[in-house]
């Protein structure tokens, strides 16, 4: 018995070495969303392209679909463009925030880099931005058929993000529409 | 020497005050408790985007507009509480720099103090154990009985060993 006790100092270091380690690998910039599991908040703004059309969370139509907050000041944005272009011409829709930018700037990269958005809300103040804790960009909400902001992606969105983070969710969406829909 | 010393003084605060400006929009406040209240909440708010810098010390886009947003809030006539509760419900408990006190954080708060106790309380039968040992041996001592008597004839037979 006496002698388990002196291997405590030597399990309590080990212990605290696990822990250590393991913070090593942690990403200290990786925040946890407050927004996930909430409803989609409200909002009523104008689009990039269209004028005088006025938008509110109604016009988000769709089982699920993607928001992307993108701005052209932003260089993430232009890295994960094609990859929206993909994913949009896979069925997915997704919807624009154009955040904190300018409508000249925004209506231009739309014509030169094509666009993946059934629309994009022009969000020159951060409104919408501040309602979604948006605090960058490139980011990616992926809200599902009960408009509930189910993931928030920061960063940006390539094929493995895609694969490992957006894709699994969405197929998840997928068959839990489809459940509700037989019972 | 003394000049050039005036000089630097100058070129100092110049620039202090420069650094000053280009952070801290002026904003005009309908009661003067609220500008207290808006840099005591600058201060205890953490700027979501940077590691670790409090609003009132950051000058990124999302500072600015989280400032802005505390000023709205406040002109509204909210309580600091429900500016921070408004904050927390956006950006998560990362905006407060202080904690709040749940079942997730009992452990960093707490923490400390049980290891305290834990510390104290080994150190308190440390002292006993030892406090015990040393009553028990002068007790010997004074009754002159280190030794059984066959104890002794077995030291007896050993120095006797060791003279020879």
């Amino acid at each position: 018995m006496k002698r388990l006790v002196l291997f405590v100092p030597l399990i309590l270091f080990m212990v605290l070495g696990a822990f250590l380690y393991k913070g090593l690998f942690l990403n200290p910039k990786a925040m946890p969303s407050a927004l996930e599991g909430q409803p989609m908040p409200e909002f009523k703004l104008l689009t990039v392209k269209q004028g005088d059309r006025v938008v509110t969370k109604s016009d988000l139509k769709g089982d699920y679909y993607l928001l992307n907050v993108w701005a052209t000041w932003c260089g993430g944005c232009k890295v994960e463009h094609p990859y929206l272009l993909d994913i949009a011409r896979s069925g997915v829709p997704i919807y624009g925030v154009n955040y904190k930018d300018s409508l000249e700037n925004a209506s231009q990269w739309l014509q030169s880099y094509k666009d993946p958005y059934q629309f994009s809300v022009f969000d020159v103040n951060g409104e919408l931005g501040l309602n979604l804790g948006v605090y960058g960009a490139p980011e990616t909400f992926v809200v599902d058929h009960k408009g509930i902001i189910r993931l928030r992606y920061a960063g940006i969105v390539d094929t493995n993000a895609w694969r490992v983070k957006l894709k699994p969710l969405i197929d998840q969406i997928k068959r839990e529409i489809a459940q509700e829909k037989t019972s | 020497m003394r000049i050039l010393l005036i000089l630097m003084a100058s070129l100092m605060i110049m620039l202090s005050h420069q650094a000053l400006a280009s952070s801290v929009e002026t904003y005009q406040f309908s009661n003067p408790d609220y500008e207290v209240r808006f840099q005591e909440l600058n201060k205890i708010l953490r700027c979501p985007k940077c590691q670790n810098q409090n609003l009132a010390d950051s000058n990124s886009m999302i500072s600015q507009d989280l400032r802005r947003e505390v000023h709205r809030l406040m002109e509204e006539g909210r309580s600091d509480e429900q500016i921070m509760e408004f904050m927390v419900m956006r950006y998560g408990d990362f905006v407060l720099y202080k904690p709040k006190v749940d079942s997730v954080t009992y452990f960093l708060w707490y923490g400390p103090i049980g290891f305290g106790v834990l510390g104290l309380l080994i150190l308190m039968v440390i002292v006993m154990r030892q406090r015990k040992k040393r009553v028990l041996v002068s007790s010997e001592e004074e009754r002159g009985e280190h030794l059984s008597e066959k104890e002794q004839q077995a030291l007896d037979k050993i120095l006797a060993n060791n003279d020879r």
